[in-house]
């Protein structure tokens, strides 16, 4: 048996998506900036895809641009508008709960003289309101704050954040990865300036995202070349890859979302039967696919290790398990207790995982953590 | 990051003198929970020798594997000839570890060091 829990990881490719992506490598081929037959049957694929996925957040086609996936949407949102504003400030808010692809921006916003203030979560993982508004000064152009976390699952209110953003004409970009097709996203009703997307989380192929640029927003682009994406992001277009998201978006729907938050309260309160267990992040405003659990005085490497060995896929932010042998930012960021810090995992589901599946995971999880713990000093 | 060799997986997964001893003539504490590593090794001693030796640890797959490692090295051995196991050496029994483990997670001679240092402190 084989059980892919890591779903926030990446997702299987939904059979549709790829029947739907394999015309357009063998035979409508072509260059979408070509001007012949083959270059504008190109050219519809790229922007029907564009338009359905503008709709689906209720944005305008013209104000999503494809990109590579969501590190460089938050890449190009970051330095775009950092670089477009630096005459208006040189403040960027964001907080310590975000993507590597967030935080390693910053630092280096940080190296081209831009301050950062990095907002601290509660034990919860969620942000202070208060804190955000205290922080804006006449300095700040921007504020990137993560809707749906990807290790902890929290669910970040980015409406409120929006409000305040739009009030102090500030802009907001967030990064919507984890949270795009799970949760209902309005980038007007939000007020979102700037929206990180990404195809491969909800079972669309690898290497594609987008980025939501609100009409009439100024950032600079990263690459240089020719006019596509409406000059923001030159390169020839993956046109399989963009059809491909289009479609795992179409297929997206509500009924996927209420079974999996079913499976995940069932594995949720079961797990927490487990003695010495706790739960990472609000139980409450959290992500569907998403259970990040910690057990107490053992180390989350063992846990994957056994789990996979069992044909269970997970994935932990323990240290162990790191390159730096430093437990995640994010579980640091909830302050967890010493002896449990070490023994996080995250099991993600996707629309296709089962009951009977949810049923095995949780029943080796348990005899893996008391074999565990029966080693353990502190078992 | 470097895969484990079959050995250290194979003794993860089915470790040996795996426990504690009840009433232990020594006992070792090495590690830090922040960290992710704790070993707890106690011995049994009798004419100078580590007649049984047991572990207990909270740590990754390498730390389980050179935990059980050393126990296995030094049941039956000589004091003197225990102590003179390295972290390194247990390593080498293993057929290596990944260079990022060799340092937080190969604490198991120094565990069986702890425990034998207890000992010799009871037993004056």
């Amino acid at each position: 048996m084989r059980i892919y829990m890591d779903n926030g990881a990446t997702t299987k490719v939904d059979e549709r998506v790829v029947k739907t992506m394999i015309p357009y490598f063998e035979k409508e081929y072509g260059n979408a900036s070509s001007l012949h037959d083959f270059g504008k049957a190109a050219r519809k694929a790229v922007e029907d895809s564009r338009k359905l996925i503008a709709a689906k957040i209720g944005a305008v086609p013209e104000e999503l641009i494809f990109t590579s996936g969501g590190t460089e949407s938050d890449n190009m949102a970051l330095i775009g508008a950092a670089a477009a504003n630096k005459k208006k400030g040189n403040h960027v808010i964001s907080t310590n709960f975000e993507h590597p692809a967030i935080m390693n921006t910053l630092k280096y916003l940080k190296t081209l003289g831009f301050e950062v203030t990095y907002l601290k979560v509660d034990a919860e993982g969620l942000i202070s309101l208060e804190e955000l508004r205290d922080s804006i000064t006449e300095k700040t152009i921007l504020v990137s704050i993560m809707h749906a976390n990807n290790e902890a699952g929290t669910i970040q209110p980015i409406k409120e954040i929006g409000k305040i953003t739009k009030d102090r004409g500030v802009l907001f970009h967030t990064d919507a990865v984890q949270s795009f097709t799970k949760i209902p996203i309005n980038v007007n009703k939000f007020n979102i300036d700037l929206m990180s997307l990404s195809a491969h989380k909800i079972h669309g192929p690898k290497g594609v995202g987008a980025l939501f640029i609100r009409k009439g927003i100024d950032i600079n682009p990263l690459m240089f070349g020719g006019k596509h994406e409406f000059r923001h992001r030159p390169g020839t277009e993956n046109v399989p890859g963009i059809v491909g998201f289009a479609k795992a978006v179409e297929i997206s729907n509500e009924s996927d979302v209420k079974r999996m938050t079913k499976i995940r309260d069932y594995m949720i309160s079961e797990i927490l039967k487990i003695p010495n267990s706790l739960l990472n992040g609000s139980r409450i405003k959290r992500n569907c696919n998403n259970i990040n659990v910690a057990f107490k005085g053992i180390e989350g490497e063992s846990i994957l290790e056994l789990l996979n060995e069992k044909g269970i896929a997970v994935s932990t932010g323990s240290a162990c398990a790191s390159k730096n042998l430093e437990p995640s930012h994010v579980l640091k960021a909830l302050k967890l207790p010493d002896l449990y810090i070490q023994g996080a995992i995250r099991l993600t589901i996707s629309r296709y995982t089962t009951m009977k599946e949810a049923e095995y995971v949780l029943k080796t999880l348990k005899s893996i953590v008391k074999r565990l713990t029966e080693m353990s000093p502190y078992g | 990051m470097d895969e484990y060799t079959k050995k250290v997986v194979n003794l993860f997964k089915n470790p040996k003198n795996m426990g504690e001893i009840e009433n232990p003539d020594g006992v070792g504490v090495v590690g830090n929970p922040v960290c992710g590593d704790v070993m707890k090794i106690t011995i049994k001693v009798k004419d100078d020798k580590i007649t049984d030796i047991k572990f207990k640890t909270m740590g990754c797959v390498a730390a389980i594997a050179t935990s059980s490692m050393i126990t296995q090295m030094v049941k039956g051995k000589k004091i003197n000839e225990a102590l003179r196991i390295s972290n390194k050496d247990v390593a080498k029994e293993l057929g290596g570890l990944p260079k990022i483990k060799m340092h937080c997670s190969n604490l198991a001679s120094d565990a069986l060091k702890e425990a034998v240092k207890d000992y010799e402190k009871k037993k004056k």
